[in-house]
């Protein structure tokens, strides 16, 4: 035992299982969503490996037509509404950010643990339809086939219906929390930018999920009562329907990159030692993003026979968003400039964020383009770039802000050698796999194909090569971070020299998070100034 | 794939993005695609060489101390730099892109029209004169040609990636889409909506013939196949009205039950009844599929009321008894 490691820690402070059940602790509940979502991402991640062996040859290989459909269904539906929307905010962001503003918890810590419950009461719903005749739908649920199919549309849909009130409730208590629990000399431009962009994001999950829960409800209405709403069978409109679900899946895509943005802001800070470059830009174009994403859902449809002047305008406005976006990327860059970079995970993971966020960020202008994006939706094309920004983008923020707070969170350091083995796989295997889905998509092939053109066939089959390289980075990573719990080195309070005030505390930090209530003197990325 | 007509291979020919051109939209999307494309690889090389450059320069074993200089952290000059010309430049594409897609909203008043169904699972056409077809859409080159397009079912979508073409197909309105092929061929067309169980072969083709040669083939349409014996016309109509998109020949169960022995054989109902399969039921599951449904298959056959006549039923009728 060291000297740090020998006092007690929230790990160990109270034990036995209700103690973890009935805590009311922001980081065992961070730590128990982290489970959680670690487990829905490997369930996503098998439906993903499975459907993509199917392709590996046009035709028959193992599933029906019907159990591929319902496979991508399952890997959109819990990659979605399982893995990435809760997976930075609900994990990272609930143990990190009462932390990072000095603050003892969350401003609701009940309401808290009751998201907690709700997102797994969600998940047994999703689970549900699993065994019950799967959906078959895609993830997208677009009527009038949702409401005429004969699967399980309604407990998958309920589930994200529920999981949407987990969201709302960490949204919710994320926003209270940053205005009423900021430490003595916290102002707003001394917040980190991971809090920063926490904020823009609790923003969108509080205004934006409601209009998906009504839009579920309004489907499940149609189906068991027979209502006409989507249906044109009954009336209904199904265009509407892509109106009201994207107008909540649109900003989603930004609760999904908007604190993984947040994260790379923190990282390279922290790992180049240096003071973030134009910390004011970074955290407004936050705020920017989060804005104007209320307002770009129609891109989705360009070519669903919505009018050809809202396209026009929704053309427009998905210009206005990629500016925020793309300063970011110059500000990240800068900060590099005469830093002192450490290249351990955490920077490594950065450096692929930018590489793939900016593939992700180009084909989205491509996208973008009325004219372009008549031949390239729907097509292999999107299938890539969504992938590109929410697992070349949020996905591998994600895994940084883990390898970064990771110390913090467990108080173990992991094993430095395999991170970058793993980091290598990974980053081959998904290039691998979804840069060729581009050349796919550009030459024709369209979405959710269970049997395609014969022609296709090389470019499918290195995809599926390229899955399981993805999978054995991540089998790698699975094992030295367990290991470590295990065995690894106790970490030092702060590992990475950062100037954040996760860092000025234990690694693993007491329950009350402080010692002492900090007082907040300076920016927050004063690198250079001696810091007590 | 069944597929027995011969396209022309979009992997094969065009270039390294996209299939070959073949009407008059392909060239302005092409050239969107390759600004944007070299525009993004000039400003991603930039973006890497400074990171790797960064990298490898400040890496903290030859650069131990970080240098935190005031001006090295906030520029505003910088800052506009790097906001200003990309905002003009978006908003270049975004002039350029908005033509063009204007111009494919707007189709010339001189269009012919075609109307275009779509079905799970297959494309029926019909032409002014009133001549229709399944799974082939024929019109003649350098022609300006407009697709009335609607759904009997789910959505659809209709897309021929060499004219760089693509609108959804709606069950409660109508979707319109035009274009003017530039090149004589075989061109794919596929449906790019997911629509269930068939949606990966819900394909059709579309042939570009010279203008005469249009004329000719509307003019004899019809009477196409009269001189053929009914068994081989069957067999053409197995392919050509997409019966083979849900019914295999081979006795391996697809969406609908196999052709293989079906003639003669005892068929269960879902509703308990039971027939054995003779001229009467296979013209009946034809023309009303949803009346009597063997046991372990969805009522999801559309009815072919009013798109065979009664010589194409004949013959498929003869082609059933032959598939044994």
């Amino acid at each position: 035992m060291t000297d740090t490691a020998s006092t007690t820690n929230y790990l160990n402070s109270t034990t036995g299982w209700r103690s973890w059940l009935f805590t009311l602790d922001h980081k065992r509940i961070g730590l128990m969503y982290l489970l959680f979502i670690a487990i829905s991402f490997g369930l996503g991640g098998f439906f993903a490996l499975a459907l993509r062996l199917e392709l590996i040859n046009p035709g028959k290989l193992l599933f029906t037509a019907k159990q591929y459909n319902q496979m991508f269904t399952l890997h959109g539906a819990i990659m979605t509404f399982l893995f990435i929307i809760p997976s930075i905010p609900a994990s990272l962001g609930n143990f990190i950010l009462p932390l990072q503003l000095g603050a003892k918890d969350v401003a609701f810590p009940r309401l808290n643990l009751a998201s907690l419950y709700i997102y797994v009461l969600g998940a047994i719903f999703c689970v549900y339809s699993m065994v019950a005749g799967a959906a078959d739908t895609g993830w997208t649920f677009y009527t009038p086939y949702s409401s005429t199919t004969d699967t399980s549309v309604i407990s998958m849909t309920m589930g994200a219906f529920i999981l949407g009130f987990s969201s709302i409730f960490t949204g919710l208590n994320f926003i209270v929390t940053i205005h009423k629990l900021r430490p003595p000399g916290m102002t707003w431009f001394r917040l980190p930018l991971f809090v920063w962009s926490l904020y823009a994001t609790a923003i969108i999950q509080v205004l934006a999920t409601p209009v998906l829960g009504i839009t579920i409800v309004l489907l499940v209405l149609e189906r068991v009562l027979g209502v006409g709403i989507f249906d044109p069978a009954l009336g209904g409109d199904p265009i509407l329907f892509q109106h009201f679900f994207w107008f909540y899946s649109h900003p989603a895509v930004y609760i999904m990159i908007l604190p993984a943005m947040g994260i790379m802001s923190e990282v390279v800070s922290a790992m180049a030692s240096k003071k973030i470059f134009g910390y004011r830009l970074i955290a407004l174009s936050s705020l920017a993003i989060a804005i104007i994403s209320f307002l770009v859902w129609g891109h989705h449809l360009f070519v669903s026979g919505q009018s050809d002047y809202a396209a026009v305008i929704f053309s427009f406005l998905t210009y206005l968003v990629s500016i925020p976006s793309a300063i970011k990327i110059f500000n990240w860059v800068s900060t590099l400039y005469r830093g002192s970079i450490d290249l351990r995970a955490p920077f490594l993971y950065f450096a692929a964020f930018l590489f793939m966020f900016c593939v992700g960020g180009f084909t989205g202008v491509m996208l973008a383009s009325l004219s372009l994006d008549v031949h390239l939706h729907d097509t292999y094309f999107v299938v890539a770039h969504f992938h590109y920004v929410m697992v070349g983008g949020t996905t591998i923020a994600f895994l940084s802000g883990l390898h970064y707070w990771w110390p913090k969170m467990i108080g173990k350091m992991y094993s430095e050698f395999w991170a970058f083995v793993a980091w290598l796989f990974i980053m081959v295997g998904f290039n691998m796999t979804f840069f060729t889905q581009f050349l796919l998509g550009s030459k024709g092939m369209p979405r959710r194909y269970y049997n395609y053109l014969d022609q296709f066939q090389p470019l499918h089959a290195f995809s599926t090569s390229g899955t399981w390289v993805l999978a054995i980075g991540f089998l790698i990573m699975a094992f030295y971070l367990i290991d470590s719990i295990m065995n690894g080195k106790p970490a030092p309070a702060n590992p990475w020299g950062a100037t954040t005030l996760e860092w000025q505390t234990d690694s693993p930090p007491i329950t009350e998070n402080f010692h002492d209530t900090p007082v907040v003197t300076t920016d927050p990325y004063e690198y250079g100034v001696a810091k007590s | 794939m069944d597929n027995k007509i011969i396209h022309e291979s979009l992997i094969a020919t065009g270039n390294t993005w996209f299939p070959s051109q073949a009407s008059t939209f392909a060239a302005s999307v092409d050239g969107m695609f390759n600004f944007i494309y070299y525009g993004s690889i000039i400003i991603s090389l930039g973006i890497l060489v400074a990171t790797i450059y960064f990298i490898w320069k400040y890496r903290k074993s030859v650069h131990a101390k970080a240098d935190n200089h005031e001006n090295l952290t906030h520029n505003t000059w910088l800052e506009l730099s790097w906001t200003i010309p990309p905002l003009i430049l978006v908003m270049g594409i975004f002039v350029v892109s908005f033509k063009d897609y204007l111009h494919m909203a707007i189709a010339p008043q001189q269009a012919t029209q075609i109307k275009v169904v779509g079905k799970k699972w297959f494309w029926a056409f019909e032409y002014p004169n009133g001549t229709k077809t399944l799974g082939e859409l024929v019109v003649p080159v350098n022609t300006p040609i407009q697709l009335l397009m609607s759904s009997d079912d789910v959505l659809h979508s209709f897309y021929i990636p060499n004219f760089r073409v693509k609108r959804d197909v709606i069950p409660n309105r109508y979707t319109k889409l035009w274009f003017e092929p530039t090149k004589k061929g075989n061109y794919q067309i596929f449906c790019t909506e997911y629509c269930g169980d068939g949606h990966s072969d819900m394909l059709a083709s579309i042939r570009v013939v010279s203008m005469p040669e249009y004329e000719k083939w509307l003019a004899t349409q019809g009477s196409g196949g009269d001189d053929l014996p009914l068994d081989e016309l069957g067999e053409k109509l197995y392919t050509s009205k997409a019966c083979v998109t849900c019914h295999s020949i081979d006795g391996s169960a697809k969406v609908g039950p196999t052709w293989k022995g079906l003639f003669g054989a005892k068929r269960a109902f879902v509703d308990g009844s039971s027939a054995v399969a003779d001229e009467n039921y296979i013209k009946e599951s034809i023309l009303i599929p949803g009346k009597h449904v063997v046991v372990g298959y969805g009522p999801v056959m559309p009815a072919y009321q009013g798109l065979l006549s009664d010589r194409e039923i004949d013959a498929l009728i003869e082609y059933i008894k032959k598939v044994k």
